[in-house]
């Protein structure tokens, strides 16, 4: 796996920011992908993806973010991606190919995405361009 | 609405020539961030369509006092209480309304987060033990609204509290799960009977969706709503 750690270091407090390229999310299964979020964020890292999930993919990453939180452990995660474009602006002809499956319309809208434990990371302002976030180890 | 979800509206009429595709009630899911007025606009559905007791089912008088309980909970003294629903319930409910006449499963589902903590019950008085418990449970309705919507809902009232800044991650993800499958969607603006509401926030947000506003707890433009309701899921 390719995703860069950019610094570890549990004795000063430091947090380990796991970057994973889009090219590796490519490669990376629905499951493996969920997987490798759930465990960097329940060893208090924070993910960041280039390319961020789909909707369904989304869902199912908060379906099994619910199924493992537990008192006095995981208590969720905090997620945060740009904005997508909305539907209403894509081309006509961008939805008859979406329809027709000629193109992964979730797939393009996917934007960079930022994951974190709930209890330690929280965003304090987020717009078209900024996404601003503080982190705080516990 | 996404093309694919207008053209089968167009062309709803032709489809029924086909068999009794439509004959079967939709699953209409009502889904928003917790505290937004969910089970307020389930009750009031119920309570406004069902009087005659003809076209109601549901799946036990249990569920039906529990969902009074929360609603008043909702707005009572522990009325700020995240994941007072904690389980998706669903009833039957005919809806007419200009000239249209439409069934739905109308399916209350808790609202949706990506974290919880039993801290945070704590906060309201409650003791570490019930806490964790209603934790637990918020977690697994959390899961379950998710896996119904993947799998089991036709359709989606949106609701929002029209007093709060809809621009969060909860609701850009779960709208853009909802587009992604095709699903038409209402986002209801809910809560306008409160002085800090801004429609027009959500309205600015959501450009691509319907949006209606209404107060579920005092009934206001309600009837506009199950217009829209008749209209949009018949």
């Amino acid at each position: 796996m390719k995703e860069q750690n950019i610094t570890t270091d549990e004795t000063s407090q430091g947090v380990q920011l796991d970057l994973l390229s889009a090219a590796e999310i490519d490669t990376m299964t629905t499951m493996e992908k969920i997987r490798f979020i759930i465990d960097s964020v329940r060893d208090h890292n924070i993910v960041i993806l280039e390319q961020g999930l789909t909707p369904d993919e989304e869902s199912k990453l908060v379906e099994v973010t619910m199924s493992e939180i537990d008192p006095d452990g995981f208590s969720g995660i905090e997620i945060e991606s740009y904005p997508t474009p909305q539907s209403q602006s894509k081309g006509l002809m961008s939805k008859i190919s979406s329809s027709l499956g000629g193109g992964n319309d979730s797939q393009e809208e996917a934007s960079l995405t930022v994951i974190g434990p709930a209890d330690e990371i929280e965003t304090i302002h987020k717009d078209e361009s900024l996404i601003q976030t503080l982190v705080q180890r516990k | 609405m996404s093309l694919v979800t207008g053209l089968k509206q167009r062309f709803s009429g032709w489809f029924d020539l086909f068999g009794d595709e439509d004959d079967e009630p939709k699953n209409i899911g009502i889904y928003g961030p917790p505290n937004t007025g969910k089970t307020t606009l389930a009750n009031r559905i119920i309570d406004d369509w069902t009087d005659d007791g003809d076209s109601v089912e549901t799946e036990s008088q249990d569920e039906s006092d529990e969902s009074e309980e929360a609603e008043d909970d909702s707005f009572g003294g522990a009325s700020h209480i995240p994941h007072e629903t904690r389980r998706a319930e669903r009833k039957t409910v005919t809806i007419e309304k200009n000239g249209k006449e439409v069934e739905l499963d109308v399916v209350d589902t808790p609202g949706v987060v990506t974290q919880v903590d039993y801290q945070d019950f704590i906060d309201y008085d409650m003791e570490k033990d019930e806490a964790v418990e209603r934790s637990r449970e918020a977690t697994e309705g959390v899961a379950e609204a998710m896996h119904w919507l993947r799998e089991d809902i036709d359709g989606v009232i949106y609701v929002l509290d029209s007093t709060k800044d809809p621009f969060t991650q909860v609701n850009t993800m779960l709208l853009g799960i909802i587009e992604s499958r095709d699903l038409p969607v209402l986002v209801f603006a809910n809560k306008i009977d409160l002085e800090e509401s801004n429609v027009q926030r959500i309205e600015n947000a959501f450009p691509q969706h319907k949006v209606v506003e209404l107060s579920a707890l005092e009934g206001n433009n309600v009837d506009e709503a199950y217009s829209e309701i008749a209209e949009y899921f018949g």
